[in-house]
């Protein structure tokens, strides 16, 4: 970058006091980069965090303060008192994110297994199609899927949600868990089977365990996928299965925004979202990677 | 390669299993088939089955909260679509798309990069930062947009209130002009997705063996020389794949604007996603939407074939 041109020594070792006064101007360059950075990146957080604890007065200032203020646990309570859905939408979300996270993660761990271990005719283009799936534009079959789902009654069920949402998870799955049982050496299976274990056994005692991590790991992933997705909890729900986002989404045209309140329920909404990414930190590159980068 | 290695491997257990190969084969045969299909079952049902039928959607009229059956019409939507005849002016959408694919984009990739330059670095305190700054990829684009929408307005919002408090600048009504409003949804991307760039750029640069670039600096070579021969041409595949997935990615941006601008002012910010979810669900032009949906799935599905090919090399790579 910057710091390349400035430092390179031209004139050899006598030119070596002035590269360091270039260095240094380099270093503070990007220092101060780095702090506007993170301020960038850092303060909406800490904002929302922040008006959560204010009184609609306050959250909608038209000077706002970030010291002078008296914290209040209002929002919150709001929140919790049912007067509108939040409580619900949470539970809806939880219902269904959980479910559909823990059956694409069985399925997924399953096809993965076979594609890592078998030979499968045309695996590289199975493997390839299921991830076309993934790429696919969400509205592009948003509308044949509303359809679909109204003929078959599962507007606004559960059913239909966790189907949907395993569905959309699957693809990522088995990408994700691929990577990893690729890692586990195949002489675990083949001595255990010498050992006089089928295949099935191999697989359920030796290949199940090893991957425990990675499969808890894939699973954040999985969740936090379906706990952030709108476009289809938006038109596929309705009041008896209404998920957070469209809930959240939905409370800004209550007649006047409540900015407090909108601050305190997308807190509540985004703590586990970023507790868990702390959690998962050192798999986030083959996260965003469908498990294929793995440096 | 790969696959060579797997097909001895698997021979070798069949023939470790024992007397009975035939029987094993057959075992694992059948394995394989019960542990993919409820897999490919289920994509086929919920993702391919739906693709089809809005083939068929998309050369029809139909509403989709209507109770008449969908009525033929031929070519007639995707004609009406790019001779632009019809209500909506689809070109236009997709220039806005274009330009906030284009912009938003390059700009993560480059502040994402910039930012893996300083923090490949070890330093106290990296982790902490590296981590935190990684966290807005992880949220919801919907909460995304709403915090934005709240900081950027015109009355309360705190961005209007420092320009105008500290640096003595006007206030601006950005979410309710063309253009403020079209960027307000470029900056609320760069910010939730640069940490995606940064993170894949911040691997890519840790992978370099250090002993190349202590051999360059050993025979002296300038520091431009050393990030454009050596720096990034080994990065450059990684960085690739960023790209690629970032950009088909943001061609099908929805939830951001929903929350932030409504597409508004007008339709200055409607993405071709919005549209589409408009024509179908709120004017009940679902057939014509199924057809905007199809030229859409064309362009991704073009640059996905891309991506996953660098994918499968990146992978036999590693």
């Amino acid at each position: 970058m910057a710091q390349t041109v400035l430092s390179a020594p031209r004139l050899g070792a006598r030119a070596k006091p002035r590269v360091s006064v270039g260095g240094a101007a380099v270093r503070g360059l990007a220092a101060a980069f780095l702090g506007v950075a993170i301020i960038f990146f850092l303060f909406p957080l800490l904002w929302i965090f922040e008006t959560s604890f204010k009184n609609l007065r306050d959250a909608t200032s038209s000077s706002p303060t970030f010291f002078n203020f008296t914290p209040t646990l209002d929002n919150y309570r709001h929140v919790f008192s049912g007067t509108d859905d939040f409580p619900h939408n949470f539970f809806n979300s939880f219902v269904i994110d959980v479910s559909s996270t823990l059956i694409a993660l069985v399925l997924g761990t399953l096809a993965a297994y076979a594609f890592s271990r078998f030979r499968v005719p045309g695996k590289s283009d199975l493997l390839f199609f299921i991830l076309s799936t993934r790429m696919l534009p969400p509205v592009a079959v948003l509308i044949p899927i509303f359809i679909m789902y109204s003929k078959l009654n599962l507007i606004d069920t559960y059913y239909g949600m966790i189907l949907l949402y395993t569905t959309f998870n699957l693809p990522f799955s088995v990408w994700m868990m691929k990577g990893f049982i690729d890692e586990i050496p195949k002489e675990y299976e083949d001595a255990a089977m010498v050992d006089g274990y089928t295949r099935f056994q191999a697989f359920y005692k030796i290949i199940v365990p090893q991957s425990l991590p990675a499969a808890a790991a894939t699973a954040v992933f999985l969740l936090i996928t379906v706990w952030n997705e709108y476009v289809f909890a938006t038109q596929l729900t309705q009041s008896a299965t209404k998920t957070a986002p469209p809930g959240i989404a939905g409370a800004q045209t209550l007649g006047g925004i409540d900015w407090g309140l909108i601050a305190a329920v997308s807190t509540l909404f985004v703590l586990p979202v970023v507790i868990f990414t702390f959690l998962v930190r050192n798999y986030l590159l083959r996260g965003v990677t469908f498990g294929a980068v793995r440096r | 390669m790969a696959t060579v290695r797997e097909a001895l491997s698997v021979d070798r257990s069949q023939q470790v299993a024992g007397s009975g190969g035939r029987r094993t084969r057959l075992t694992d045969r059948w394995m394989a088939i019960l542990f993919i299909l409820p897999c490919i079952i289920l994509l086929i049902a919920i993702s391919i089955f739906p693709l089809i039928w809005s083939v068929y959607l998309s050369f029809t009229r139909y509403q989709v909260t209507g109770i008449a059956p969908p009525k033929w019409l031929g070519l007639d939507n995707y004609s009406t679509i790019l001779t632009q005849t019809g209500l909506y002016e689809e070109w236009h959408q997709f220039q806005v798309t274009a330009a906030i694919v284009g912009c938003s984009v390059s700009l993560e990739f480059l502040l994402g990069f910039g930012l893996a330059m300083i923090l490949v670095r070890k330093f106290p305190g990296r982790g902490a930062i590296l981590t935190a700054m990684l966290t807005p990829m992880m949220l919801a684009p919907v909460i995304v947009g709403l915090f934005w929408k709240f900081m950027l307005d015109e009355g309360f919002g705190v961005i209007n209130y420092i320009q105008s408090a500290w640096f003595h600048l006007p206030r601006v009504d950005y979410i309710n002009q063309p253009t403020s409003a079209t960027i307000a949804i470029i900056i609320a991307d760069v910010w939730m997705w640069t940490p995606f760039m940064l993170l894949i750029s911040v691997a890519g640069l840790s992978a370099i063996p250090k002993y190349l670039t202590e051999a360059a600096l050993v025979d002296r070579a300038s520091a431009w020389f050393r990030f454009r021969h050596i720096t990034l041409p080994l990065v450059w595949p990684l960085l690739l794949i960023a790209l690629l997935f970032r950009t088909i990615d943001a061609i099908k941006l929805y939830d951001l604007p929903v929350t932030l601008t409504n597409g508004g002012p007008g339709d200055s910010t409607w993405t071709i996603s919005f549209t589409l979810v408009q024509q179908a669900f709120g004017d009940h032009y679902t057939g014509l939407s199924c057809a905007l949906a199809y030229i859409l799935l064309v362009m991704v599905i073009a640059l996905a074939n891309i991506y996953i090919r660098q994918l499968n090399k990146s992978q036999s790579a590693a």
